[in-house]
């Protein structure tokens, strides 16, 4: 490569990235079908500090033709991230593809919700939207060929940095179980006590009121002078 | 200098084989979802021929934690029902190529939304350098002690996944059981006291009735 001046390596570098374009915008797996205003939850339970990333593909149904169009401009997703304290962490409107990341600042469970508030569709009837997503998180949404080519890494350096990547995501899952094993534990001993407390309050309660009733009914007796 | 246009011609080459090859690229979609009850969601996934896909799914919180699912070929036909399932694995050799769906359906619960995980894998996960699934020569002796160690660190991030699944499912058990003894020993303090209350009232309406007649009598 040392021998290769730069001007057709320039060349080369753009249509590889136009190539890689070409096949990044083709590539959508799984799909599903939504209503016109209906919204659609997707929940990822994620350590801190991780990161996610979002791709979706959206494809309006023809009513005429029976079929759905290849690509349909200015229909718009509305993307919601909201943290597992309920704060929204991402709000914003995409075009019919998009791409969105974000990163987790609080371990827990972080709700995706996706809506469409196109009015197109209304206009095409139908109403049928087929939404194709792919949500990657933590080391499967590392680009290896990206990274390879930016810091210039060999091919076992490659393999060796998808190791480390997938050790501290496995470190990090831990550092989580044992927040949520805490959480746990607490709600568990929140539970006996409430119980524990609970149950002598009642019986405590019981007594009193046995007691009172009886002394009620003595005097009421007394009064009509039939004890 | 004169090595370039080749060269630039051969990284094309791969580049538009890797654009065709793209059709077949294994994919895999790991997803929690919500699912209102008497409701049915769907998920469709184009897999080719021959070959192999799975699909894990449990379900985390709602009810009594059990879902109805079911797959179907391109044709239609149902490859896989089962009825009021916690979690299951099914794998399945594609016959046909084409779209097949999978389907989650809470149609037997009046009131309770659950919240369903699933992981749909279609082939075998993607080398991470496209060149790395063209090899030639065998791999050394670090690069197989590599793959070792991946296909480990894979095995342990699935088994911390259904930990974590199942840990979830606990957690919402505990928490739901934390407030229903809260709300019950309230309600049970308040049934006590309309009991005791009413037991009083009613005894003391025996002897209420009687009073004027007896008193006519005494009289």
């Amino acid at each position: 490569m040392a021998g290769v001046g730069l001007g057709p390596l320039r060349a080369m570098g753009r249509q590889a990235l136009l190539l890689l374009a070409l096949c990044a915008t083709g590539a959508r797996g799984l799909y599903f079908h939504i209503g016109e205003t209906e919204k659609r939850c997707f929940i990822e339970e994620i350590p801190d500090e991780t990161m996610v990333i979002g791709n979706y593909r959206t494809q309006m149904w023809d009513k005429q033709k029976e079929v759905f169009l290849p690509s349909t401009p200015g229909l718009g997703m509305h993307v919601e991230v909201k943290d597992p304290d309920g704060k929204v962490v991402l709000s914003r409107q995409y075009g019919s593809e998009g791409r969105f990341t974000f990163t987790s600042h609080t371990p827990g469970d972080h709700q995706i919700c996706l809506h469409s508030n196109s009015t197109r569709m209304a206009l095409f009837a139908g109403g049928k939207l087929r939404v194709h997503l792919d949500i990657q998180v933590g080391e499967h949404a590392n680009n290896y060929p990206e990274i390879a080519a930016k810091d210039k890494l060999t091919e076992l350096q490659l393999r060796a940095r998808q190791l480390l990547d997938q050790v501290e995501q496995i470190q990090k899952e831990q550092d989580y179980q044992r927040y949520r094993e805490e959480r746990f534990r607490l709600t568990s001993e929140s539970t006996n006590q409430r119980v524990l407390w609970w149950s002598i309050a009642q019986t405590v309660i019981l007594i009193l009121t046995g007691i009172w009733q009886m002394r009620h009914l003595k005097s009421f007796f007394e009064a009509k002078k039939l004890v | 200098m004169g090595s370039a246009a080749p060269r630039s011609a051969s990284v094309l080459l791969l580049l538009l084989l890797l654009l065709l090859l793209r059709a077949e690229q294994p994919r895999g979609a790991e997803l929690t979802f919500e699912l209102p009850d008497n409701a049915k969601q769907c998920f469709h996934e184009e897999v080719e021929q021959g070959v192999k896909f799975s699909l894990d799914y449990q379900v985390i919180t709602g009810g009594h934690y059990d879902v109805d699912c079911y797959v179907e070929d391109p044709q239609g036909n149902t490859i896989y029902r089962e009825t009021k399932k916690q979690y299951d694995s099914f794998t399945y050799r594609a016959e046909v190529k084409g779209v097949y769906q999978f389907c989650f359906s809470n149609e037997f619960s009046t009131f309770s939304h659950k919240t369903v995980y699933f992981d749909f894998q279609v082939g075998d996960e993607p080398p991470i350098l496209p060149d790395m699934g063209n090899r030639v020569t065998a791999l050394t002796q670090m690069e197989s002690a590599c793959v070792t160690i991946h296909e480990a660190l894979k095995t342990v991030i699935d088994s911390q996944t259904h930990y974590r699944l199942r840990e979830a499912q606990d957690r919402a058990r505990a928490e739901d059981l934390n407030s229903r003894v809260s709300y019950w020993s309230i309600g049970e303090t308040i049934a006590l006291f309309v009991v005791s209350f009413s037991q009083v009232l009613l005894l003391k309406s025996f002897f209420t009735e009687k009073r004027p007649i007896s008193r006519a009598v005494h009289s």
